[in-house]
Parts: C-alpha cells; sequence; structure tokens
C-alpha cells in the first residue's frame, strides 16, 4: 500500500484537488474555520486581558469583599475543567438570559456562537490573566509606584501611565502562554456546534473519508498560527523590555 | 545661578517675613506596636532649607513620608502652603487621607527625590522629567519637552535625554531624578537621603545639584547623613533621636556647640 492510499483511501480525487480553496475542495472551509478560531482567540484573549487587569488590581489593591470574590471566580474557574465550563456557561448561560428575557416579557433571543464563545473563553483566560498579570505588578520595583504616588498621579492614571508599562515585560511570557492556549481552546467549542477550525475539518473529513489528510492539514494550520503568533510576541516583548538592559552578557 | 540670586539667600534662621511652605505639628506615627514618630513638629519657612539627621530608626525618613502621605501619619497636623491635609481613620482605624483630589493636588507641587532614585524604568530621562507637567499638571507637551531639556542640560545630561535610567550611572539617575522634581516646580523639595545608595565617588556630583539649589533659594526638606553637606546647605538643622526631636537650630550652633549629649555621640560616631 503506497502513502498515499493512507491520506487518501476512498477518494480517487487528488490532494491539491481536496484541500483547493474553491469547492469540491475543502481548502475554503478549514480556512474559515480558522478565521472563526482565530476571531474567538482574539476576543477571548482581549476579555481574558480586561477581566484579568482588573482582576489583578482588585486582589491587589481592593478591599476584603473585592479580594474575597475575586479569590472564589480564579479558584472556581481554574478548578474546573474547560470542556465543562464551556458546556454549563453556553447552554445554562443562554438558558439564563433567555429566562430573564422571558420574565421581563420580551422574546427569546438566539444567542451567537461567536459572542457566547468569546464570553466564555474570555471567563476562562481571565482568571488565569489575573493571576499572571497580579504576578507581574507584584515584580515592579515598588520604588516606581511611590514614585508615581508622591508626584500625584491619580490610580487611574498610575495603572495607565506606570503599571501596565511596567509590568508588561514580567507579564508577556505568561500572557503568550494564554494566548497560545487560547487559539486551541477555541477546539473546544466545536462540541456546542460553533464552526471552527476543529468542526470543519471532521466535516471535511467525514464527508471525503480523507481523515489523515485533512487532520494534519488542520494541525498544520495551527502551526502557523503559533509561529505567527511567536514571531509577533517576540517583537512585542523586545519592545516591552525596551528599558532594560540585555541578559546577553549574563550568559 | 547669577549674583542677585545669591544675595537673595537668605542667612542663618528664617527671615519673619516668609511664608510658611510646611508646617508639621505634634505628629505621630506608628507601625502596629512600633511607635517610630512619637510627636514631632517641624516648619519650612519659603526659602528655608530643614536638613533632618539622626540615627538609623530615629524616623528621620518616616517624618519626610509623612509630609506628602506616603506614609500617612497616626496623628498630628500637617499644613503644605497653609493647606491643612484632611485625614480620616478607615474602617481599620488607620488615619487615611480624606480628600484625595487634595492630596494628589499637594503631592504635584512637592518635588520629592528617592534614595533609591525611582525612575520610571520604561521611559527614557526626557520622558521621566514630562511625565507629571504632561499628565498630571496639564502642561503642553511641546512646552514641557522644551523645558526638561534645560533642566536636563542644568544637571549635566543633555546629551543623555533618549536613555534609559538603566543605562545610567547611580550619581546619574539621581541627577536626573532631581530634574523630574524640579519640572513640576515645586514649592518645597523633599530629600529622602539622597546619597545613600550612591558609591561613594558619585556622590559629589550630586551633592554639587542639591547645592545649588539651596544656594538658589529653593525651600526643601532634606534628610541625610552627610553632615558637611548638611552643615553647609541648611538654614536649620533639626536632630531627630527616637522619634523624637531633640535638638534643632542654626547649623553652626548644632554642629559647632551641640547641647545634648546624644547628638554630641552621634556627632562623633558620624564624624
Amino acid at each position: 500500500m503506497k502513502l498515499i492510499d493512507v491520506f487518501l483511501p476512498a477518494s480517487a480525487a487528488g490532494i491539491i484537488e481536496l484541500l483547493s480553496p474553491v469547492p469540491p475542495g475543502w481548502g475554503g472551509t478549514l480556512l474559515v474555520g480558522l478565521l472563526h478560531s482565530v476571531e474567538i482567540a482574539i476576543g477571548a484573549t482581549c476579555l481574558g486581558l480586561l477581566i484579568g487587569t482588573g482582576g489583578a488590581w482588585g486582589k491587589l489593591y481592593g478591599g476584603p469583599v473585592a479580594r474575597d470574590l475575586l479569590a472564589v471566580y480564579t479558584t472556581v474557574v481554574r478548578a474546573v475543567p474547560e470542556l465543562v465550563l464551556i458546556l454549563l456557561l453556553y447552554y445554562a448561560g443562554t438558558d439564563l438570559i433567555n429566562q430573564v428575557l422571558a420574565a421581563m416579557g420580551y422574546r427569546r433571543v438566539d444567542i451567537s456562537g461567536l459572542a457566547a464563545g468569546i464570553f466564555v473563553l474570555g471567563v476562562v483566560q481571565g482568571a488565569y490573566s489575573t493571576e499572571v498579570i497580579r504576578g507581574a505588578i507584584l515584580s515592579i520595583p515598588q520604588g516606581q509606584i511611590e514614585a508615581a504616588r508622591a508626584y500625584g498621579m491619580s490610580p487611574g492614571l498610575m495603572l495607565r501611565r506606570i503599571t501596565l508599562p511596567a509590568m508588561l515585560p514580567f507579564a508577556i511570557p505568561g500572557l503568550a502562554n494564554l494566548w497560545l492556549i487560547a487559539t486551541k481552546d477555541t477546539a473546544l467549542l466545536a462540541v456546542v456546534g460553533f464552526f471552527e477550525l476543529t468542526l470543519a475539518t471532521r466535516q471535511a473529513a467525514g464527508v471525503t473519508k480523507a481523515y489523515l489528510l485533512f487532520f494534519v492539514a488542520a494541525g498544520a494550520l495551527y502551526l502557523a498560527l503559533s509561529l505567527f503568533s511567536n514571531l509577533i510576541i517576540g517583537r512585542v516583548e523586545a519592545w516591552s523590555r525596551r528599558g532594560m538592559p540585555s541578559i546577553k552578557e549574563a550568559r | 545661578m547669577s549674583a542677585v540670586e545669591a544675595a537673595t539667600v537668605p542667612s542663618g534662621e528664617a527671615q519673619s517675613g516668609a511664608a510658611e511652605a510646611i508646617h508639621v505639628e505634634n505628629l505621630h506615627k506608628k507601625f502596629g506596636q512600633l511607635h517610630v514618630l512619637k510627636g514631632v513638629s517641624l516648619s519650612a519657612r519659603d526659602g528655608e532649607v530643614i536638613a533632618i539627621i539622626g540615627g538609623s530608626g530615629s524616623g528621620k525618613s518616616t517624618l519626610l513620608r509623612c509630609i506628602n502621605c506616603l506614609e500617612n501619619p497616626t496623628s498630628g497636623i500637617i499644613r503644605v502652603n497653609g493647606e491643612q491635609i484632611k485625614l480620616k481613620a478607615d474602617n481599620h482605624g488607620h488615619t487615611v487621607p480624606a480628600d484625595r483630589k487634595q492630596i494628589e493636588r499637594i503631592r504635584s507641587r512637592l518635588g520629592m527625590v528617592f534614595q533609591n532614585f525611582n525612575l520610571w524604568s520604561h521611559m527614557t530621562l526626557i520622558e521621566n522629567v514630562i511625565e507629571v507637567p504632561v499628565h498630571v499638571l496639564g502642561v503642553k507637551r511641546d512646552e514641557a519637552i522644551a523645558q526638561a531639556e534645560k533642566l536636563l542640560a542644568r544637571v549635566g545630561l543633555a546629551e543623555k535625554r533618549d536613555v534609559y535610567p538603566a543605562f545610567l550611572s547611580g550619581g546619574q539617575q539621581q541627577r536626573a531624578a532631581i530634574a523630574r522634581a524640579l519640572a513640576i516646580n515645586p514649592r518645597v523639595m523633599l530629600f529622602d537621603e539622597p546619597t545613600s545608595a550612591l558609591d561613594p565617588e558619585l556622590v559629589g556630583e550630586v551633592l554639587k545639584v542639591i547645592g545649588d539649589l539651596a544656594r538658589e533659594g529653593r525651600t526643601m526638606v532634606l534628610v541625610t547623613h552627610e553632615m558637611k553637606f548638611a552643615r553647609e546647605v541648611a538654614t536649620h538643622v533639626v536632630y531627630l533621636y527616637n522619634g523624637l526631636v531633640e535638638e534643632e537650630g542654626p547649623p553652626e550652633q548644632l554642629f559647632g556647640a551641640p547641647k545634648s549629649e546624644r547628638l554630641k555621640q552621634f556627632l562623633r560616631n558620624v564624624g
């Protein structure tokens, strides 16, 4: 049996035809799935960063009630498997929204898969980001925070001008991990029927029976996304460390 | 500094006509069980240079940091330019500033220089110097830059304007920090042991800058270990011992003819 037969057991069409971006090829389907995955990952990461920044600030400087609530949030979200959280928030969440709407006399709505996916993954990302950013803020030399206070900066200004840029070099490695995890966690949304790369791959493979071909292709797309991300992250990290001496001499 | 400016420098004790820039009355500060300040009073009139000296743990840095509420005093009165800082008790019984806007406004007119410089590491020197004028005081960016360039030139760092602090020596960083403090056109400059973290050969360049400012008639409160320098530039010296003012007076008197046994002992130890 030749190698090509492993890739194409039931199809007479060649690899090129199957992966072609125009029908009857399935390449276009895969690319649309990738686009949806990237959309969800970007949305979830942005939401996660917002929650994480607020969460870290609250955990460090908030009152006892805010700190306790945030501790419950980060503990619960990080304790429960993400798949369970996705099923829970997606089905229970949309159900809850519709019940509230019904109680208030509105009609039921269909929550878009994109919005629901961003929300669910964003909540998960937020819990992890909270801890990454909290650790990064703790790594800032406290004198710089003190100088900001001594010169009359308001808490909001200090967060924007001093705390966030100063913590960035310490947060980038952890946040980069979270971004790469987010790109792949989008695959979990396939279980609730959201059309992303993994679901697209399953469809293509199911119809053509060329399972290995399409899952290898999907793997290549995920890998390309990660490599491209690394390129961007590297640039951002170098920029965030602009005020720090190179560590090359320390080797 | 011009000769005209030099002629206006007050000598000895404050002239009675000058307004009181800093007024501290019966200040107490407790860290838990530790009673660091036990009722300290301090006054700085415009143009005065107050040097606070004392041994380790005497409370001199804490006193300075209470003036702009970097440490919240446990009790006492602090007035800056005649305006009393409003304090209140929070839920845990700690004293905290009652009016955030007020304390931010007062802080933005007190130029603080720290022992460890505390320049913002993600900003170049020029960015450090314009940061507070632009974002706190609302000065236009190009005006702030023009002024910051003059100030950096004044402390001898004109050519380092686009360098990040981590690439400079301690002495250069501290001079930049002084430029940052000057950029807000401060009513009073607060120096918290500005040369204690410096290598001995770098102390001189920083003291020279501070000395020039003092001779210019800048109002300052200076916590220092440099006795010779305090004697040269101060108009009034306060010796703190164990959270209380043990002795105070003009530098000639305090260093020349100290009355307190503890001060005599202290001067022998550091001299």
